[in-house]
């Protein structure tokens, strides 16, 4: 090990210093820019209230990919962070490795059990046990509307794919981009989620996202939920593909198109932009969705670390993290609602306090599902071999909505074992 | 002037004008405001000269929870370059040394062999390095970092000095060692002071290569060492927040200034140590 | 390399010269031979979020085959990479002439011409993105300056994309070519030229019967450099296209990332890395035991 000792030698001659010091909580996040980098800094100052040190792990890119790549090789390398930014059924992945610290004593101590909705509980459990923590409920079944193009046009806006439709006809024919979209495989497989959902319904979205029903992801309602979805790139414009989301935000803020789909966190852009919702712009959920929530929540996961202070600091951080002022602060920048059920809504805008409601009625009306396009609904295997499909068939002209199907359900088969 | 020289030179001038354009894009964009950029096109200049993006970039935007912008990454990465550059270009010299004036059976095949090294996909690597840090101590810091860059750096400082070595008369080396001169004293006095183009060539490709690395650094690195290329990358991407590409611009401009005035500044001597020997091999 | 190449011997200092190069072999057998055998290992194995070492067979590898997005990586590689090392070294040269023809102002041509060396695509990707997409870039630039009908949509085009690859593919590395054309005419002797010129040869008979053939240690040297670039290319499609539009710029570096470390199938990831291995060495060995062999016949 002569050149370990080289390096360390060298690096200790330039005055740095190696290895972590103890009780200081590392935290794997991708949220590094903007509000959500000011937002994880007020968690950071309230875990410092706490006196513990927050050394901040920031790694962004790619809907959190580069942080999870990341997060990989620190625990193959025996060192894991303290905490880190998963969410969903990567949950249990990371369970099955038997990495995750157990929760249970801080969770029982503040009941978490009640504060949580029984769904969001469920996600944030391995083995019957705590082992993350919810920051918030994003909605991702919306619709965004610029009511001046629908104006221009002449155009209602839609509740079903029927009107969705004569709308999207009018606002073309007036020559502005019915739909702002950005050909991304994500922001394809948002769009196509909202149309199973609005189409075919909360039941058979479950169905087919979440048992994986080879019945039901080749079935005729599937074969025409895929032919919707291929039909609404008609009404794109050719700039689409590979284009950021909030670019495409940007042409319904700018009046160039009429609406887009995106979850909650579009609301940021249009508040940026000083417009105001309900006048400005609107908020509805797609069409054939309104009695349907499609939910994508973020999550801290903590890793088995043996320092009993950081264990404490990971306990204070998780009823940090779940505390009314940070779950308020955190969920006003992002646009999303709180993950904790009774919290006072009253500083919030228009559209959280319909998604705060939708929420709760969806769940009791078990119409509440998990976004498959957002990683809530599979492992990650799944969720991408759907991607490669849905997003190769929106793509091509070529491949038929019958093929695209049979294609799904192989490709569903083959990403699970 | 004749036609041809004419030509010669439009056809010089045009293929320069294409390959700038990335970086005026960038350079024009840096130095307008966000309004300007949503409603003019690529190459409309700024109204007026607007540089608060590149303060911004340098002091003030967010990589994580600090908003002190890329200013304490810069030195992370030189921190890092640094030693790296210097150890794998000494190491790459000895080694070139050895595989052309002191050969010895299998040194042919142990050359081969680390040219092959140098194709190997660095993704492969990820996992099984991370181990080994985490098993020597060194997971999660500027050493690791350092250790890796060199690692991976070898097979192509190598393969520089010897390929240059290689037009070295061994007639000298001979001649020299005939007067008793050892190992070391022949590479000291004799190799080295014809080495000054080589070593030109081998630290610009390293510390190319090493400050624009981002695939080691976000891996190998953390908190608060992490390298320019990570806080430029979290800096610029944004999950669901608002882009400045102002910001980003300028921001970008400024994680690649170093290398582009290396480039500026050396780019002469780049040449001529390609001329000297790199290309005989 | 007429120079005998036999070197010095010493008696005691024999083992010193082995002495030295043993650092860099063993980091060598271990760093990278012995991880590619790890990684070997692991496209035997079940893994899927984390390595795991067990034995599942070659069920990883029927995945891998079964897989389209897989295939449409491959060929991508293939026109990729073709395309890539044809058009640098082509251009490469062409640049090198025309710039070897007493330019004033050669120093500023030339460092425009490398610059983009200096770049990753960390840095230029966003610009890159913006210059070809039709709605901001070069197609609207064209149609503002009155051709209507222009069209240059290959980013965003499921068949065309992976050309916009190859153009920022070229833009960064034709440059390095460049300097190394130049480099090998600047070595070319004089001499040789001045007496064919004497001889009646023309221009372009000079350079295709000489100066181009005596380049040919510099198109190994550009070979193995573009190679080793184009099967390693990652941030340039991450960049530029994510790999999209779907996945049809995909290539085998992306793909197994995608795999071992965004999905959770490090098996499957690792067998596809073994592919590119394969292919690698396919290529790079004949190579250079053609090298080696020629090297034992000039002696």
């Amino acid at each position: 090990m002569k050149i370990s000792k080289l390096f360390l030698s060298i690096s200790l001659a330039l005055g740095l210093t190696a290895g972590a010091q103890a009780a200081e909580i590392e935290v794997l996040h991708y949220w590094t820019s903007g509000g959500e980098a000011k937002s994880v800094a007020e968690l950071k100052k309230m875990l410092e209230a706490k006196g513990h040190d927050w050394k901040d792990f920031a790694v962004a890119g790619g809907g959190g990919e580069s942080a999870m790549t990341v997060l990989k090789t620190r625990v193959v390398s025996g060192n894991p962070p303290a905490a880190a930014q998963i969410k969903g059924p990567s949950i249990q992945e990371w369970g099955d490795e038997g990495v995750l610290a157990n929760l249970s004593a801080v969770a029982k101590a503040e009941g978490w059990d009640d504060l949580l909705p029984s769904v969001v509980a469920d996600v944030m459990k391995y083995d019957g046990k705590y082992v993350a923590v919810p920051v918030n409920v994003h909605r991702v079944n919306w619709m965004w509307v610029n009511p001046e193009v629908f104006e221009k046009a002449d155009a209602n806006v839609p509740t079903t794919w029927k009107e969705f439709f004569v709308a999207a006809d009018k606002i073309k024919a007036a020559g502005m981009t019915a739909v702002a979209h950005g050909g991304q495989p994500w922001q394809d497989a948002t769009m196509f989620e909202s149309v199973v959902l609005g189409t075919a319904g909360a039941e058979f979205y479950k169905q087919a996202f979440v048992v994986l029903d080879p019945e039901a992801l080749n079935s005729p309602t599937m074969i025409d939920a895929l032919k919707t979805f291929h039909k609404i790139k008609n009404y794109t414009d050719p700039g689409s593909p590979g284009r950021d989301w909030n670019l495409a935000t940007a042409m319904v803020i700018n009046g160039e198109a009429g609406m887009q789909f995106m979850g909650d966190w579009a609301k940021g852009e249009f508040t940026a932009a000083g417009k105001v919702p309900g006048k400005d712009y609107i908020c509805t959920a797609a069409p054939g969705t309104a009695n349907d929530f499609t939910f994508n929540i973020d999550s801290f996961v903590m890793f088995n670390l043996e320092d009993k202070e950081q264990r404490k600091g990971q306990n204070d951080l998780a009823s940090t993290v779940l505390s009314v002022p940070f779950q308020e602060v955190f969920n006003l920048n992002k646009g999303s609602i709180p993950a904790r059920l009774n919290m006072s809504m009253d500083k919030f805008d228009d559209c959280a306090k319909l998604s705060a409601k939708d929420f709760v009625k969806t769940a009791e009306a078990n119409t509440l599902v998990p976004s498959m396009a957002h990683g809530m609904s599979t492992f990650s295997s799944t969720q991408g071999a759907i991607y490669d499909t849905v997003t190769e068939f929106y793509n091509s002209d070529s491949i038929t909505a019958e093929e695209a199907a049979a294609k799904l359900v192989k490709a569903v088969a083959a990403a699970k074992y | 002037m004749s036609i041809n020289r004419v030509l010669i030179y439009s056809l010089l001038g045009f293929v320069a004008l294409i390959y700038l354009l990335p970086l005026v894009v960038m350079l024009i964009t840096s130095l307008k405001d966000l309004d300007e950029i949503r409603t003019g096109t690529l190459l409309s200049l700024p109204q007026s000269l607007n540089f608060d993006a590149w303060g911004k970039a340098w002091g003030t935007a967010c990589t994580g929870v600090s908003c002190e912008g890329l200013k304490g990454y810069f030195w992370n990465s030189v921190l890092i370059v640094v030693p790296a550059v210097v150890i794998s270009t000494i190491l790459g010299a000895l080694n070139g040394y050895v595989l052309t004036k002191w050969k010895f059976k299998g040194s042919d095949l142990f050359f081969g062999m680390l040219l092959i090294g140098t194709m190997i996909p660095f993704q492969v690597i990820l996992l099984p390095m991370a181990r080994t840090l985490g098993f020597l101590g060194l997971s999660g810091t500027t050493s690791g970092l350092i250790m890796v860059h060199v690692i991976y750096g070898l097979a192509f400082t190598t393969l520089f000095f010897r390929n240059y070595y290689i037009s070295i008369p061994n007639e000298l080396v001979n001649a020299a060692r005939i007067d008793g001169a050892g190992f070391w004293l022949i590479f000291w006095r004799i190799i080295i002071p014809v080495s000054i183009p080589i070593i030109v060539v081998s630290v610009i490709w390293q510390f190319t290569q090493i400050w624009n690395d981002f695939l080691f650094g976000v891996v190998y690195s953390s908190g608060d060492s992490q390298p320019i290329t990570v806080a430029l990358n979290n800096l610029v991407n944004t999950s669901t927040g608002i882009k400045e590409y102002n910001v980003d611009m300028a921001a970008a401009i400024i994680a690649a200034l170093p290398t582009l005035l290396v480039y500026v500044v050396a780019g002469k001597y780049f040449v001529k140590g390609l001329t000297a020997g790199a290309v005989k091999g | 390399m007429k120079k005998k190449s036999s070197a010095p011997r010493q008696s005691l200092g024999n083992l010193l010269p082995k002495l030295v190069v043993a650092p860099t072999f063993v980091i060598a057998i271990i760093f990278i031979y012995g991880f590619m055998l790890l990684n070997a290992w692991l496209s035997f194995s079940s893994s899927r979020l984390l390595p795991t070492y067990d034995w599942a067979g070659t069920i990883q590898y029927e995945k891998l085959f079964a897989n389209d997005r897989w295939w449409v990586a491959a060929e991508n590689l293939l026109l990729f990479g073709g395309l890539f090392i044809v058009i640098c070294l082509l251009l490469g040269l062409f640049l090198a002439i025309f710039l070897d023809q007493k330019i004033r102002a050669e120093g500023a041509i030339r460092t425009i011409y490398l610059y983009p060396m200096a770049l990753s695509f960390i840095v230029t990707g966003t610009a890159w993105k913006w210059i070809l997409n039709p709605e901001l870039g070069v197609q609207r630039l064209v149609r503002e300056m009155g051709f209507e009908s222009f069209t240059f949509d290959w980013l965003v085009n499921t068949e065309m994309a992976i050309y916009t690859v190859v153009i920022a593919g070229v833009w960064q590395s034709s440059g390095f070519v460049m300097a190394l054309c130049l480099a090998g005419l600047r070595g070319i002797d004089d001499n040789i030229i001045k007496a064919a010129k004497v001889d009646g040869a023309s221009m372009p008979l000079i350079y295709r019967k000489i100066i181009i053939p005596g380049l040919r240690p510099v198109f190994f040297s550009a070979l193995i450099v573009l190679t080793h670039i184009a099967i390693k290319s990652f941030d340039l499609i991450v960049a530029l296209t994510g790999g999209g539009p779907g996945f049809a710029t995909d290539v085998p570096a992306t793909f197994m990332y995608t795999y071992s470390f965004t999905r959770g199938q490090i098996g499957l990831g690792s067998a596809a890395s073994m592919m590119m291995l394969m292919a690698v060495a396919a290529i790079i060995v004949p190579y250079l035991y053609s090298e080696l062999r020629k090297k034992k016949d000039e002696h």
